[in-house]
C-alpha cells in the first residue's frame, strides 16, 4: 500500500458508527452501536495525522498511546494495536463504548479543529473487539514471579477491576470482595446491554481470572469482614467500593408504587433481568407513560430501558436546558431518535398518586435560566403560575447518588471529606498505612475512566509500598 | 456455592435450613439477615438469620414458603446448595436493661423473633413470649422458645392450641396486670399484627420494636427500594433496620408499598401451577 501524504490524509471524512436502526432498537436490549468493519477502522486510523504533540493523549485520563495504537492499525498490525492498547488500559472494550470521549481525547484532536475529530473511542473499541475475538493471535503477556504478598481489593467495578489487574500482573496475590452476587460494579448494574453487552464484561473478568485474581462475591466489607480484618489478613487493601447511595428527591409522593431511583430501575433490569428476560422471576413495573428525573448519563440509561420495557411516553424531565445536560451527545442523540421527549426547563414538584397509592401524575413546573451560579450555569428559577400536571404511572429518580456508608461507619478512623467520601493523595493513599483508595467513593459519582485511572496508580502506590515494606523489614532482619 | 446441610418441616410450608456459611455465622448478630439466591436467574430473598454456630460455620434460616421463589428454596434437600448467600445485613437488635419483656411472634415472625429472645435470655430480662397462628399446626418453635423464656403464651385463630383468638389479647391480658406489665415490647409478624400490638402499647408508652419486610433488592443501601417511612422521615430498613421503634412507623404505607408486585406474583404463581400440572401430568 502506498504511503498516504498528509493531504490524502486530511481528505478522509470521518466514518459512522454502523447503528441498529431506531424504532426496531427501542424494542430491543441488544447493543445499539454495532463496531466498525476492518476496512473503516483502517480508512478512519488514515485520518490520524501523528502529530508529534499527541495533544490527543493529553485528554485521555490515563494517557492512551493514541497515535501509537492508532498508527499500527492503520498499518493494519492488530496484535500490535492491541498490545499498545492493553499496555495502556486495562478495559479498552469498555471504555471505547462508554468514555465521554468528546470532552476527553477527542476534544484535543487537532483534526477537530477543522473538521471532525478521529474517532479514537471507535478505533478502541475496534481493536479491543478484535483482541477479545482473537486472543491466540497475541502474545501472552508475561507474568511477574509472585512476590508472596497478599492484597485485597474491596468492590468489583473498574476502579477494583483496574488495580486488581495490574497488582496481579506484578506478582501479588489479589482477592477482589464484592458486595453483590456479580462482578462489574456500575457496569454490570447500572449502564444497560444496548450500550455495553455483559458479556463483555465476563470476557474482561475472565482475562484477569486467568491472571489468578481471586473474587469472592457476596461479601460486603463492614458486614461480613471488617477493614481491620483485611488489613490483619491482607499486606495492603485498596477500597474501590464506589458511590452507589441514590439521592432522594424529598419530593411529596416519592413512596408512592411505580416510583423507583435510577439504581433500583437499572439494578433490577440489569442485574435481575427484569422486564427484558420473560423467565426472569424479578418485578419491575412496565409503565405506559415514565417521567425520568435528571439529565445525565443515568437518566439517559433509565429513560431509554423504559422505552425498551414496553413504555409508549418516555420522557426526561430536567430543570435547565438541553444545552445544559452532562449526559454524553451520543445518548442524547440515541435517546431522541428512540422518540425519547425530552422535557426541558421543567422542574417536578409532586407526585400524585391514586386511592391504591400508586402513581397517576407528576405535578411541574415551568423554569427559566436566570444569571449564571457559583458552577458558571445559568440557574434555573421558576415561571409564575406555571404549574401542570403530567399524566405518568412510573417515576425514575436520576439526579445523582452519593457514597455508600457502610464501609466508611465501620471503619471510624479512615479519614472522610463532608460528603462521606475517603480522602486520599494524589497516590490514592488514605491516612491508613497500606490502605489506598480510588474511584467514586473518592471522587463522588465521575467516570470509568477516571474510575480506571485511580486503580491503576492505587497499585502503583501500593507496590511502591510493598516494596518499601519489604527493604525496611529486611535491614530489621 | 453454599451447601444446605439440613432441610426440615416445622410446619406447613415452613422449613428450617442449615446451610454452611463460614463468614457469615461469626459475624452475624441477633437481628441481622442474609439475601439468598438460589442459582443463576434468580430472585434475591432476604431472610432472617435465625440461628448460627461459629464453631461449625453454619446458619440456620427459617423459611415460608409463600411464592414462587421461596418455594423453590424450601425444595433444596440436605446436601443440595443455594449458589448465593450474602450477610450478614442490617443493623443488629438493640438490646437493653429491661425488666420485663414481651416477645410476640405471628407466623414465620415466630422464626424471626426467636434469635431475638435467644439474644434477650443472655440477659436480666424477664420474658414473656407470646406465639400465636391459625391453628396448632402454624405454631412453630413452641419447646425451643419455651426454654428461653420465664412464661410461654400461645394463641390460635380456633382455639385448637392455647388460647382461642389473636396474640393481641394475650399481651392486653400482660399489660393490664402490675406485676406483669413489660417495659417493653418486641413484635414480628404479618404488618396488621405488628400495627395492632403498636396500636396497643401506644396509650401506655411501653417502648415496641418491630422488624419490618419491605421488599429488597440488594440489602446494602444502594436501591432505596425498601424504604418505609419512620418518624416522618424516608429509612432504608436494610440498612436503617429492619427495626424500628414501631409507635414510629408507617405501616400503612409499609402494607401498601408491599403490594406493589402482586399481580406480578399471583400470575407467576399461576404459571407455576401450571408448569407443576404440566410435568406431573
Ligand atoms: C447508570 C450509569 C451510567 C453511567 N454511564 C457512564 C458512561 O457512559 N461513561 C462513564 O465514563 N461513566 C459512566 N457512569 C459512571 C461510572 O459508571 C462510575 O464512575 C464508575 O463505575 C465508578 O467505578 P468504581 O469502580 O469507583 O465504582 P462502582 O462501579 O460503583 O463499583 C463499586 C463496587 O463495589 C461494590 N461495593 C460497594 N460497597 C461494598 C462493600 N462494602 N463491600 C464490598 N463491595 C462493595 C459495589 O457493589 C460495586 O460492585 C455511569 C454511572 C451510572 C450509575
Ligand atoms: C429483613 C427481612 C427478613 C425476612 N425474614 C424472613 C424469614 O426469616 N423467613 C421468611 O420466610 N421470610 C422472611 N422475609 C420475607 C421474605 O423475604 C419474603 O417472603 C420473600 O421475599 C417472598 O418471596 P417469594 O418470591 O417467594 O414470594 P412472592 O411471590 O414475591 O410474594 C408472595 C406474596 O408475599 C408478598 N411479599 C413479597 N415480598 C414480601 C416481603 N418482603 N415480605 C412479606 N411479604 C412479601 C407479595 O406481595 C405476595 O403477596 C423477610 C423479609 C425481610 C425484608
Ligand atoms: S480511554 Fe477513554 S479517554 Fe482514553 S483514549 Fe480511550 S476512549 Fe479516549
Ligand atoms: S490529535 Fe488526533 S490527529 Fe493528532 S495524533 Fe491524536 S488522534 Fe491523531
Ligand atoms: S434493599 Fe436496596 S436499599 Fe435496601
Amino acid at each position: 500500500m502506498p504511503e498516504l501524504t498528509m493531504k490524502d490524509r486530511l481528505a478522509i471524512e470521518r466514518t459512522h458508527m454502523p447503528e441498529l436502526e431506531a424504532t426496531a432498537r427501542s424494542k430491543s436490549f441488544d447493543e445499539v452501536n454495532r463496531g466498525l468493519s476492518l476496512a473503516d477502522a483502517v480508512q478512519e486510523a488514515q485520518r490520524c495525522i501523528q502529530c508529534k504533540t499527541r495533544p490527543c493523549v493529553d485528554g485521555c485520563p490515563v494517557g492512551v498511546s493514541i497515535p501509537e495504537f492508532i498508527d499500527a492499525l492503520a498499518r493494519e498490525d492488530l496484535p500490535e494495536a492491541a498490545r499498545i492498547l492493553r499496555g495502556d488500559n486495562a478495559l479498552p472494550a469498555v471504555c471505547g463504548r462508554v468514555c465521554p470521549q468528546e470532552s476527553q481525547c477527542e476534544a484535543e484532536c487537532v483534526r477537530g479543529v477543522k473538521g471532525e475529530a478521529v474517532a479514537i473511542g471507535y478505533l478502541e473499541r475496534f481493536v479491543a473487539d478484535w483482541a477479545m475475538a482473537n486472543t491466540e493471535k497475541l502474545a501472552v503477556a508475561k507474568q511477574s514471579v509472585s512476590t508472596g504478598k497478599q492484597v485485597a481489593v474491596v468492590g468489583c467495578g473498574p476502579a477494583g477491576l483496574t488495580a486488581a489487574g495490574e497488582l496481579a500482573r506484578q506478582g501479588y496475590g489479589v482477592t477482589i470482595f464484592e458486595a453483590l452476587h456479580d462482578t462489574g460494579g456500575v457496569l454490570r448494574y447500572g449502564i444497560p446491554e444496548f450500550r455495553l453487552p455483559k458479556s463483555i464484561i465476563d470476557l474482561e473478568v475472565n482475562r484477569l481470572l486467568d491472571l489468578g485474581v481471586r473474587i469472592e462475591c457476596n461479601v460486603i466489607i463492614g458486614k461480613t469482614l471488617t477493614l481491620a480484618q483485611l488489613r490483619s489478613q491482607f499486606d495492603a487493601v485498596f477500597i474501590a467500593n464506589g458511590a452507589g447511595l441514590p439521592v432522594m428527591l424529598n419530593l411529596p409522593g416519592e413512596n408512592l408504587k411505580g416510583v423507583y431511583s435510577a439504581n433500583e430501575y437499572l439494578t433490577r433490569v440489569n442485574l435481575m433481568e427484569a422486564g427484558r428476560n420473560p423467565a426472569a422471576p424479578t418485578p419491575i413495573i412496565q409503565g405506559r407513560s415514565v417521567a425520568v428525573i435528571g439529565g445525565g448519563n443515568t437518566a439517559m440509561d433509565c429513560v431509554r430501558t423504559a422505552r425498551r420495557l414496553g413504555a409508549r411516553k418516555a420522557m426526561i424531565i430536567y430543570r435547565r436546558s438541553e444545552a445544559e445536560m452532562p449526559a454524553r451527545l451520543e445518548e442524547i442523540r440515541h435517546a431522541k431518535e428512540e422518540g425519547v421527549e425530552f422535557v426541558m426547563l421543567t422542574a417536578p414538584l409532586e407526585i400524585i398518586g391514586n386511592d391504591d397509592g400508586w402513581v397517576v401524575a407528576l405535578r411541574c413546573e415551568k423554569m427559566e435560566l436566570g444569571q449564571p451560579d457559583e458552577s458558571g450555569r445559568r440557574k434555573p428559577v421558576a415561571i409564575p403560575d406555571s404549574q401542570y400536571h403530567l399524566e405518568v404511572d412510573v417515576v425514575v429518580n436520576a439526579v445523582g447518588t452519593r457514597s455508600n456508608p457502610l464501609l466508611t461507619t465501620t471503619a471510624p478512623d479512615l479519614e472522610l471529606n463532608r460528603w462521606g467520601n475517603i480522602v486520599s493523595n494524589e497516590t490514592g493513599a488514605t491516612n491508613l498505612g497500606g490502605v489506598y483508595a480510588g474511584g467514586d467513593i473518592v471522587r463522588g459519582g465521575a467516570t470509568v475512566i477516571l474510575a480506571m485511572g485511580d486503580g491503576k496508580r492505587g497499585a502503583t502506590a501500593i507496590h511502591g509500598y510493598l516494596k518499601q515494606q519489604q527493604a525496611l523489614s529486611g535491614k530489621g532482619r | 456455592m453454599y451447601e444446605v446441610l439440613s432441610n426440615d418441616i416445622l410446619a406447613p410450608n415452613l422449613h428450617r435450613l442449615v446451610v454452611r456459611a463460614p463468614r457469615i455465622a461469626p459475624a452475624r448478630k441477633p437481628g441481622q439477615f442474609v439475601i439468598i439466591r438460589l442459582d443463576k436467574g434468580e430472585e434475591r430473598i432476604p431472610l432472617t438469620i435465625g440461628d448460627a454456630d461459629p464453631a461449625t460455620g453454619t446458619i440456620t434460616l427459617f423459611i415460608q414458603a409463600i411464592g414462587a421463589s421461596t418455594r423453590r428454596i424450601v425444595d433444596v434437600p440436605a446436601g443440595g446448595f443455594i449458589l448465593d448467600v450474602a450477610g450478614p445485613m442490617g443493623k443488629p437488635t438493640h438490646l437493653d436493661n429491661w425488666q420485663r419483656v414481651a416477645c410476640i411472634g405471628g407466623g414465620v415472625g415466630t422464626a424471626v423473633l426467636f434469635p431475638l429472645v435467644k439474644a434477650l435470655a443472655a440477659t436480666e430480662s424477664r420474658i414473656t413470649t407470646i406465639i400465636g397462628g391459625r391453628s396448632s399446626q402454624y405454631v412453630i418453635l413452641a419447646d425451643e422458645l419455651k426454654a428461653l423464656s420465664e412464661q410461654l403464651l400461645i394463641t390460635t385463630e380456633n382455639g385448637s392450641l392455647g388460647r382461642k383468638g389473636f396474640v393481641t389479647a394475650a399481651l392486653t391480658d400482660l399489660i393490664n396486670e402490675p406485676t406483669t406489665k413489660p417495659d417493653a415490647v418486641f413484635a414480628i409478624g404479618p404488618v396488621p399484627m405488628m400495627r395492632a400490638i403498636a396500636e396497643l402499647t401506644r396509650p401506655h408508652g411501653i417502648e415496641t420494636i418491630v422488624s419490618l419486610n419491605p421488599i429488597m433488592i440488594d440489602g446494602t443501601g444502594m436501591c432505596g427500594g425498601c424504604r418505609v417511612v419512620v418518624d416522618g422521615e424516608s429509612k432504608f430498613a436494610c440498612v436503617d433496620g429492619p427495626e424500628f421503634d414501631g409507635h414510629k412507623v408507617d405501616f400503612a404505607g409499609l402494607s401498601d408499598r408491599l403490594t406493589t408486585y402482586r399481580d406480578h406474583e399471583s400470575h407467576a404463581a399461576a404459571e407455576c401451577r401450571l408448569t407443576r400440572e404440566v410435568t406431573n401430568a
